[in-house]
């Protein structure tokens, strides 16, 4: 059963009662077919009238929707071959991030991805996709792996953003996070990465040190939750909708600001109906790239990468 | 007079300092102990309660007093403003933010860096300032604290940063967030050349500024009682809806967890400092 969300109802109810009144029409053999035809149009008019004016607000509940595909299932629809890892040989395995070795169109790549469920019993194991140190650990063992070996790394972001919690800051929260920043500036093997619905802060882009960043058209990155914005600097947790305008969190604002090299565009409305179609065009992206970078020299992937981060920033000299 | 109304009359009996006439900054109250300590001591103390060692927030100017030779701190990249570029407005204008911030403090953003000498020994420093702005990390506090690792590649002077900031400043939405990337890609650099970097962990040190260069000295001192974290506390009791226990983040507990080095008082900074970046430098090795 997919979620409906809150601006979605109206769309939903017009098929619905398109849906009536196909039946009525055939049980009670009543000429509707005109009528029917009236509604329709009227549906895909409405359809597009909300879908092409999404709010930020309203693009987030997208980002953070249920069904929305997730990184194992996108690692397994876009590899031939995929074989799961775990561990960060340390302290234990963090099921809220994934990742693995597989090929793609016969190259090999490491994947790595953030890793929310789709029902509240999936979601407590995976823990809504927050990792604790011991995921970003796993991350950065992986990623060692393919620098050894040479191997080009994918990584998919899908966070509300690092636990917080006790065991979290124990552990040491802000010191793995740092240190996959600075370790993944540092790999010569080249780094794309996509981000697949909630980009939600230091979480997110301590797998998200890449040369390449896509986001899907319904995705969202942001320094904080709206949420968290709004409770902080408007001083109104209900303020979200004005905070998440506010942060330019959508793909195209992402793009706007020159951190993000391209939008993966979704079906009309998002991919929760549609994962395989996605899938296809991420994939076509990642082969396009790993071809291109065949021909870079390992140093200059490096370079490239430590280019772009540091050319990020706006100020007046 | 019953009980009630003789408590209530008790409160209200002017403080000492009113009662004496003396000026209000004579005397200051230690937040921590609540013992009234004389000004002049307290600055002579390093700012240092010397009732319960509570360490009170010092500026960039009162770090370089305390802590580094005199005069010897010679500025860079003080020309380096903020601004608006995403117009964000909450319950203020960030621009307007900025505007107070700046007349508050005389400086144009919430990090120091330069170059100054400890016991002669020349170093690379930036000096991060909770004062202004929550001592948050926009794009100028990240070109700042890069530039300055950027400086220690150049020179190979041993580099210190002390950190004292709540994170990514909100107001400069995802670039803010890049500045993570950005310091912590440029420590890469630095780390490859194997010029020493020791932070001091001031208090706070939470969030984005944690979670980036401050995690990433070869060393790291933190000073007694500061918070350093990821999560801040409130948000951590509002997700696990447990009251947190006593310490939970504060300088002790991260050296217990393994996290720094050292917790160190201030007067006795300088020379720890000192001795480190003098046994790490593989440039003194050279000398002798």
């Amino acid at each position: 059963m997919t979620k409906i969300l809150e601006f979605e109802k109206p769309i939903v109810e017009l098929y619905e009662k398109i849906e009536q009144l196909k039946a009525l029409s055939k049980s009670g053999n009543i000429e509707l077919e005109k009528e029917i035809q009236r509604i329709e149009k009227r549906a895909k008019k409405l359809k597009m009238d909300i879908y092409s004016n999404l709010s930020p607000h309203q693009i987030v509940q997208i980002a953070r929707h249920p069904n929305r595909p997730d990184s194992s299932s996108l690692f397994r629809l876009i590899c031939e071959k995929f074989i799961p890892l775990h561990g960060d040989r340390q302290f234990r395995d963090d099921p809220s991030i994934v990742g693995g070795i597989g090929t793609i169109k016969g190259q090999r790549v490491i994947l790595i991805g953030h890793q929310k469920g789709h029902d509240t019993k999936e979601n407590i194991y995976r823990n809504f996709g927050m990792p604790h140190p011991e995921g970003y650990r796993k991350a950065l063992r992986l990623m060692e792996m393919a620098q050894k070996f040479s191997i080009p790394i994918v990584t998919f972001i899908d966070t509300p953003g690092a636990y917080p919690g006790l065991g979290a800051e124990e552990r040491g929260q802000a010191e793995a996070i740092a240190r996959n920043l600075r370790e993944m500036s540092s790999m010569t093997v080249p780094i794309i990465s996509f981000v697949i619905g909630e980009g939600g802060s230091g979480g997110a882009l301590a797998i998200g040190v890449s040369n390449k960043l896509y986001m899907l058209e319904y995705s969202v990155y942001s320094v904080i939750s709206p949420e968290g914005c709004a409770s902080i600097l408007f001083r109104d947790a209900k303020k979200a909708d004005e905070a998440s305008k506010s942060l330019k969190i959508t793909s195209v604002d992402v793009m706007g600001l020159g951190i993000a090299d391209g939008v993966i565009p979704e079906p009309m409305g998002g991919s929760h109906n549609d994962w395989k179609n996605l899938s296809k065009d991420m994939k076509k992206q990642i082969v396009s790239d790993l071809k291109n970078y065949k021909l870079i020299k390992p140093e200059a992937i490096r370079q490239e990468r430590y280019k772009k981060f540091r050319e990020m920033g706006e100020f007046q000299v | 007079m019953s009980i009630i109304d003789w408590f209530a009359k008790k409160q209200k009996a002017p403080s000492k300092a009113e009662r004496l006439n003396i000026p209000g900054d004579l005397w200051i109250k230690c937040p921590s102990c609540s013992e009234v300590l004389f000004t002049k001591d307290l600055e002579v103390n390093y700012k240092v309660c010397n009732h319960c060692n509570f360490h009170f927030r010092l500026s960039p100017e009162e770090r370089l007093l305390y802590l580094f030779d005199k005069n010897s701190f010679v500025e860079s990249d003080s020309n380096l403003k903020p601004i608006d570029f995403l117009k964000f407005k909450d319950t203020q204008q960030y621009s307007s933010r900025i505007k107070n911030a700046q007349q508050k403090s005389k400086k144009h953003e919430a990090v120091t860096i330069g170059q100054a000498s400890i016991n002669n020994k020349m170093v690379n420093l930036a000096i991060m300032d909770f004062f202004f702005l929550g001592g948050s990390m926009g794009s100028v506090v990240g070109e700042k604290i890069t530039k300055i690792i950027e400086a220690a590649v150049e020179n190979q002077h041993p580099l210190i940063i002390f950190t004292m900031s709540g994170g990514a400043r909100m107001q400069e939405g995802l670039l803010s967030l890049m500045q993570m990337a950005k310091t912590s890609s440029a420590l890469a650099l630095l780390s490859e050349k194997k010029v020493p970097y020791i932070t001091v962990l001031c208090d706070p040190t939470t969030g984005g500024t944690s979670a980036s260069f401050a995690m990433l000295g070869d060393i790291q001192i933190a000073e007694p009682g500061a918070l350093i974290s990821f999560a801040g506390p409130r948000v951590i009791e509002q997700t696990i809806r447990q009251k947190l226990p006593d310490g939970f983040q504060k300088s002790e507990f991260l050296l217990e967890h393994g996290m720094v080095d050292m917790v160190t008082s201030r007067p006795d900074l300088k020379e720890i400092l000192f001795d480190l970046v003098t046994l790490l430098d593989p440039r003194e090795e050279v000398k002798k």
